[in-house]
């Protein structure tokens, strides 16, 4: 198969050499592969976008999932922030706030769009309808920002893993985060190379994270993963405008992750074996959400 | 290249709460479907790896159900899956398997009706994005990304000639194409991605051409 990149190293050269965003590359690689025109292609993330937009709504509404282990902390945040004294800043919070709502409405069992996986739905999102109050992008712009994300998703989901079973958590989140930190960096005004150093400051801060899901369940810790997955988006993003540059290239710490993912414990990839899942408390709430034996609850 | 889309990336669009556990699973009960042509009633799904350990939590188990009843990963109705089974009559069975995998995301689903059985081997590969492993016994290798159609043909000479030339005439191209069987002059299966929309009338010159027994189609 023809492809315009298969690397991060790849996109960015061609991304400089031709003069054109990150995004645009992306488009032109869809239209290539899939022989649809640019309208289609456009109108499809369009409708993704929207459906984005009305997790994020739906979210910060207040959900409660079925289990009634999450929902409502985004609207708890959201409170926080009306009082003005946030310690973070209104920014990032606003982008937390929306990265959780995203993920309770998917653990409410909601419509989202998979980014790059629904465990991960929030990052991407969340600190879109964030950073759309300082940037205020026109429409395309926000759909270029699902372009962007897409591209680097494109070369980890083919080089590396986008998958909690077969990588961990840093295989969604970490790439979620990622993803979101080079669109951020577009967004900004940033270079392409810029934005391949701002995915590999949030990856490698998300290296070695394993997925460990209390019951089995897409709730905890998930919903806070992507929480701090989209603070961490922004702070890298900062820090790649700001000149700060990456001493490993994007494309080794892609490649780092995957080999942490192989050489990881099938118990800490979504077997809800190990981790979290495994602590008395994380036992107990599986018990109590699908019965069976209550093992001794330390509290 | 597994990804081929930035759609597999950014997308689906779906009901929660995982992509591989939920949608991919829901992706694999719907081309088990489409591969028997019809409304089976019922199903034995076998589940392995982080699927058999998790299925419940992730709502694998309403997604594989409803993707037998054909919905799509943004369906509504997956959610109440089991009881849109019970009122079109099709029995299930959930069969968490401890056996190891290639694959952690695995399912194996038998189902049929009253004169007609078949197997498939799915597998949940991240993102919503799956691959069709198996097929009757047969290996195979299917992403879901393309039109494809699988023949079942006695394996003789001449019978995948017959079957090109056929697409050949339609101005069909092949982008991949995989041919399998059990043991030499036996059943035989083959694989064809094709570029463009297969007809029904297309499928049924095929099924018409000598030695070949079953045609099927899978949309993209």
């Amino acid at each position: 198969m023809d492809v315009l990149f298969r690397n991060v190293r790849e996109l960015v050269e061609r991304a400089k050499t031709e003069n054109k965003l990150i995004s645009e590359i992306m488009i032109e690689q869809e239209m290539l592969i899939t022989d649809r025109s640019r309208e289609e292609i456009m109108k499809q993330m369009d409708r993704n976008l929207t459906v984005m937009e009305e997790a994020v709504e739906k979210g910060l509404k207040g959900v409660r999932s079925t289990s009634g282990l999450t929902g409502g902390d985004a609207v708890l945040i959201q409170n926080y922030m009306k009082k003005g004294n946030t310690l973070s800043g209104e920014l990032l919070l606003d982008a937390v706030s929306k990265a959780v709502a995203t993920n309770e409405v998917n653990a409410a069992m909601g419509t989202i769009c998979a980014t790059p996986t629904a465990g991960s739905a929030g990052v991407v999102p969340g600190t879109l309808f964030a950073v759309i109050h300082k940037l205020n992008p026109t429409r395309e712009q926000m759909i270029n920002y699902l372009f962007t994300s897409g591209a680097f998703g494109f070369v980890v989901a083919n080089n590396a893993s986008i998958s909690g079973a077969a990588g961990g958590c840093q295989a969604e989140v970490g790439s979620a985060a990622g993803m979101a930190a080079a669109a951020i960096t577009e967004m900004a005004g940033g270079t392409p190379q810029q934005c391949s150093e701002a995915f590999a400051i949030t990856l490698k801060n998300m290296l070695g994270l394993v997925c460990d899901p209390v019951a089995g369940l897409v709730e905890v810790p998930c919903v806070k993963r992507n929480a701090m997955g989209a603070a961490n988006a922004l702070v890298a993003a900062d820090m790649a405008l700001a000149g700060v540059t990456s001493r490993i290239p994007c494309d080794e710490v892609i490649d780092a992750m995957y080999k942490i993912g192989q050489t990881m414990p099938t118990a800490l990839k979504e077997t809800a074996q190990g981790g979290l899942a495994a602590t008395p408390t994380g036992r107990w709430l599986e018990a109590k959400i699908f019965g069976g034996a209550v093992v001794g609850r330390e509290q | 290249m597994k990804f081929k889309s930035v759609f597999d990336i950014i997308g689906p669009v779906m009901i929660g709460p995982s992509s591989s556990h939920t949608a991919g699973a829901a992706r694999i009960g719907r081309i088990a479907r489409d591969l028997f042509g019809k409304q089976p009633t019922w199903a034995r799904i076998h589940l392995y790896g982080s699927f058999a350990e998790t299925y419940k939590g992730h709502g694998t188990d309403v997604a594989i159900v409803g993707g037998l009843l054909d919905y799509d990963t943004d369906d509504e109705r997956i959610k109440t899956a089991f009881e849109e089974a019970a009122s079109v009559g099709m029995t299930y069975e959930f069969i968490p398997e401890s056996a190891h995998t290639e694959h952690p995301n695995t399912a194996r689903i038998v189902l049929g009706d009253d004169h007609q059985e078949m197997s498939i081997v799915g597998i949940s590969i991240g993102g919503g994005k799956v691959e069709l492993v198996e097929l009757n016994g047969f290996p195979l290798r299917l992403s879901g990304g393309h039109a494809a159609i699988l023949v079942v043909h006695d394996d003789r000479s001449g019978c995948i000639a017959s079957v090109a030339s056929c697409l050949a005439e339609q101005q069909i191209n092949i982008g991949h194409m995989e041919v399998s069987r059990k043991e030499k002059g036996n059943m035989a299966l083959m694989v064809i991605e094709v570029d463009q929309t297969v007809s029904q009338e297309v499928l049924e010159q095929i099924a018409a051409l000598p030695n070949i027994t079953q045609v099927t189609r899978i949309a993209e």
